[in-house]
């Protein structure tokens, strides 16, 4: 009999063209392969220095989504992109696509958005598959049972060449979830507060599996934000097991296998969860119903507090200092009642569909707070047409906030969508790094629902007053 | 591609630990469709003021800092987003290897591709090299020793793959190229076992 083996050990080994030596890593076969406008152009540079095409183009995917704009006149025409460097990266890509064959949801096309959105969105992300892209939130797809991991530019090259990348075995971390969510605490919450107890680093060189009833009973959308902030902790992936609930989510989606060929995928990826019996090199236990929504006041995703906590206090740390500094925060101090300036709901971590039902549940009937920008930018083209079908975006735009097309936007805010100097902004997205949202940017991370009452009473709140 | 085996530099120290490549090189310089020129914004916002000039205080902008090739850095370097437009940036200002207690895993592999060299050291020696910028240090390949003043040298691990392209200017395209019968036969086998496929 096979000994009993983890979800990564039953997707890493069928994609294994040649396993690891003590002399060279594994060759390890891709099955989809994402790219997007920032960090394909050089890899497309190496083919066509080297003379080489793309290997399998029908298992190559591209959007745009990093630099382009989020206001519909510069999408969809009215007024140009306004910054022209990433004019020419969509124009760039556009030129590779469509010279090595690459199917390409372009600026205006109906189904684009957030690479880590419509991956799964589109029904290209699968159980049981390997998913790379130049972008560390690769490990979003995880949620669906996949092996999904962020890549360099280098190997983008590398996967576009020969579908293949040289890689090491990581190591599994299991993190057990037990206990129930309390009303007014999220997913976001949760894996906020993995990394809290785990730190940045806490993750490196380790695949995560969440596993345990919590992470059972969250639906898709928040098994994606757990899992694309699996790379804050330092793991290049995170994964869950493919249950009904991935099932129900893929089913009908336009690129799953479909009639006799559905019934088959079922039925091997029955066979991907964990075994009883299985071995981890790590495991952790976090108790989901002691927790409290959770708020970041520093300057990595790891610097976490519950909402109703103080910063804590760690003379003769240099480093916490200065990050406090940055903040504008002394030790000891709570976060809550902290004044902002902007909010901002998207990005691949919180810009679902049912993240902007948790945003709008709390400003249905309310007013963003005098003096307080806020910004909602769906994941995709595909959430914004659901979201307006439920009228979600008379709801944001009745209480003043802002209703972009979709983009990573200010997450990293390479499109001009920033926030100034100084300034605080409360966001769902994920990282909180010193000028991540704009050179001096104050970044507080917190779920879509903290987001939306801090913006109604124009101070971090907790959102259970709210309710 | 040049094949290093060795050499030979005063440090310069940057001891932060959790330095995310936002840092090393800010998301506005991405735009860029080529690799080269990224050197001059590397740490773009600690090293330059509002007013673009550069600060006298941040350790690259001081004179002994001038020339330096080997960067001691804190612990967890290179966290964050998988650009590889950060080792690009380090490279192109000049750097061939980073010390540090711990890297990224994504920064690990990027900088291993571009020939700058990732060297783990244990606390004891990390805390050493930061009580003592300017250091002359040597990186040897051939031994994976780091060799600090007087005579002393510490092991640092390098899998015997990634010392074999350093050392023999191999780049791993070409490698995995040249085991395309392998690939091709993965793919027939593949083809003849499963339907799923994500054409639809
Ligand atoms: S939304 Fe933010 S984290 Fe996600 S892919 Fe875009 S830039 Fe990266």
């Amino acid at each position: 009999m096979d000994s009993p083996q983890t979800l990564f050990e039953k997707v890493w080994r069928p994609h294994e063209v040649a396993a690891e030596t003590p002399d060279t890593p594994a060759i390890l076969y891709i099955d989809l392969h994402l790219i997007h406008e920032v960090t394909s152009p050089q890899a497309f540079t190496v083919l066509r220095e080297r003379g080489l095409g793309v290997r399998r183009p029908e298992l190559t995917f591209a959007t745009m989504d990093h630099s382009t704009p989020t206001r519909t006149e510069q999408v969809f025409g009215g007024a140009p992109i306004a910054i022209e460097a990433a004019a020419r990266q969509v124009r760039e890509l556009e030129v590779n696509c469509h010279a090595f064959g690459v199917e390409l949801l372009g600026l205006r096309h109906a189904r684009r958005g957030i690479v880590h959105v419509i991956g799964p969105e589109l029904g290209l992300t699968q159980p049981g598959k390997t998913v790379v892209c130049g972008d560390s939130h690769t490990s979003t797809h995880g949620a669906l049972g996949a092996l999904a991991f962020g890549i360099g530019t280098t190997e983008v090259g590398h996967v576009l060449a020969t579908q293949c990348l040289l890689q090491k075995k990581p190591r599994t971390l299991a993190i057990n979830v037990n206990g129930r969510l309390a009303a007014g605490v999220t997913a976001k919450d949760l894996i906020l507060a993995i990394i809290g107890t785990i730190g940045v680093a806490g993750g490196t060189g380790f695949v995560i599996e969440y596993r345990g009833a919590t992470i059972r009973a969250l639906d898709m959308d928040e098994r994606m934000t757990v899992c694309n902030m699996s790379i804050e902790a330092g793991a290049r992936a995170g994964m869950i097991a493919p249950d009904e609930t991935t099932y129900a989510y893929l089913a009908g989606r336009l690129r799953v296998p479909q009639g006799e060929a559905w019934e088959q995928a079922l039925e091997e990826w029955r066979q991907l969860p964990t075994d009883a019996g299985a071995r981890f090199d790590k495991e952790i236990d976090i108790d989901a119903a002691a927790l409290e929504p959770m708020v970041t006041y520093g300057t990595n995703p790891g610097m976490v507090i519950p909402i109703s906590g103080s910063i804590p206090q760690r003379p003769g740390d240099a480093m916490f200092a200065k990050s406090l500094a940055y903040m504008g925060f002394e030790p000891g101090r709570p976060v809550a009642e902290q004044p902002v300036n902007v909010v901002f709901v998207g990005s691949c971590t919180n810009g679902r569909l049912s993240d902007l039902r948790d945003a709008a549940s709390l400003l249905r009937g309310r007013k963003v707070a005098p003096g307080v920008q806020m910004l909602v930018v769906p994941g995709s083209k595909e959430v914004k047409r659901a979201a307006e079908a439920e009228g979600l975006h008379t709801v944001f735009l009745e209480a003043g906030a802002e209703w972009r097309e979709p983009g990573c936007s200010m997450c990293l805010g390479m499109n001009g969508d920033l926030v100034p100097k100084g300034q605080y902004a409360v966001s769902t997205s994920n990282r909180n790094f010193e000028g991540r949202q704009g050179v001096g940017a104050r970044t507080l991370l917190a779920s879509p629902l903290t987001a939306a009452a801090s913006a109604v009473r124009g101070r971090v709140t907790d959102p259970r007053e709210l309710l | 591609m040049d094949a290093i085996k060795t050499f030979r530099s005063r440090t310069v120290v940057l001891a932060a630990s959790d330095v995310d490549t936002d840092q090393i090189i800010p998301a506005r310089f991405l735009t860029t469709t080529t690799r080269s020129g990224l050197g001059a914004n590397l740490f773009a916002d600690w090293r330059y003021g509002s007013d673009g000039a550069a600060r006298a205080d941040f350790v690259l902008n001081r004179p002994e800092a001038q020339g330096c090739t080997i960067l001691v850095a804190g612990n967890n370097f290179g966290c964050g987003s998988s650009r590889e437009h950060a080792p690009w940036a380090l490279t192109d200002y000049g750097f061939r290897a980073v010390v540090s207690t711990q890297f990224a895993d994504i920064f690990r592999a990027n900088a291993l591709k571009n020939r700058l060299v990732p060297v783990i050291v244990d606390q004891a020696t990390h805390g050493w090299l930061v009580e003592h910028p300017g250091a002359d240090v040597t990186v040897d390949l051939e031994s994976t020793t780091l060799m600090l003043p007087a005579g002393r040298a510490v092991r640092f691990p390098l899998e015997p793959f990634a010392r074999y392209c350093l050392m023999n200017g191999v780049d791993e395209l070409g490698f995995l190229l040249g085991r395309q019968t392998e690939i091709v036969a993965y793919e027939q086998r593949l083809r003849s076992a499963t339907v799923a496929s994500v054409a639809g």
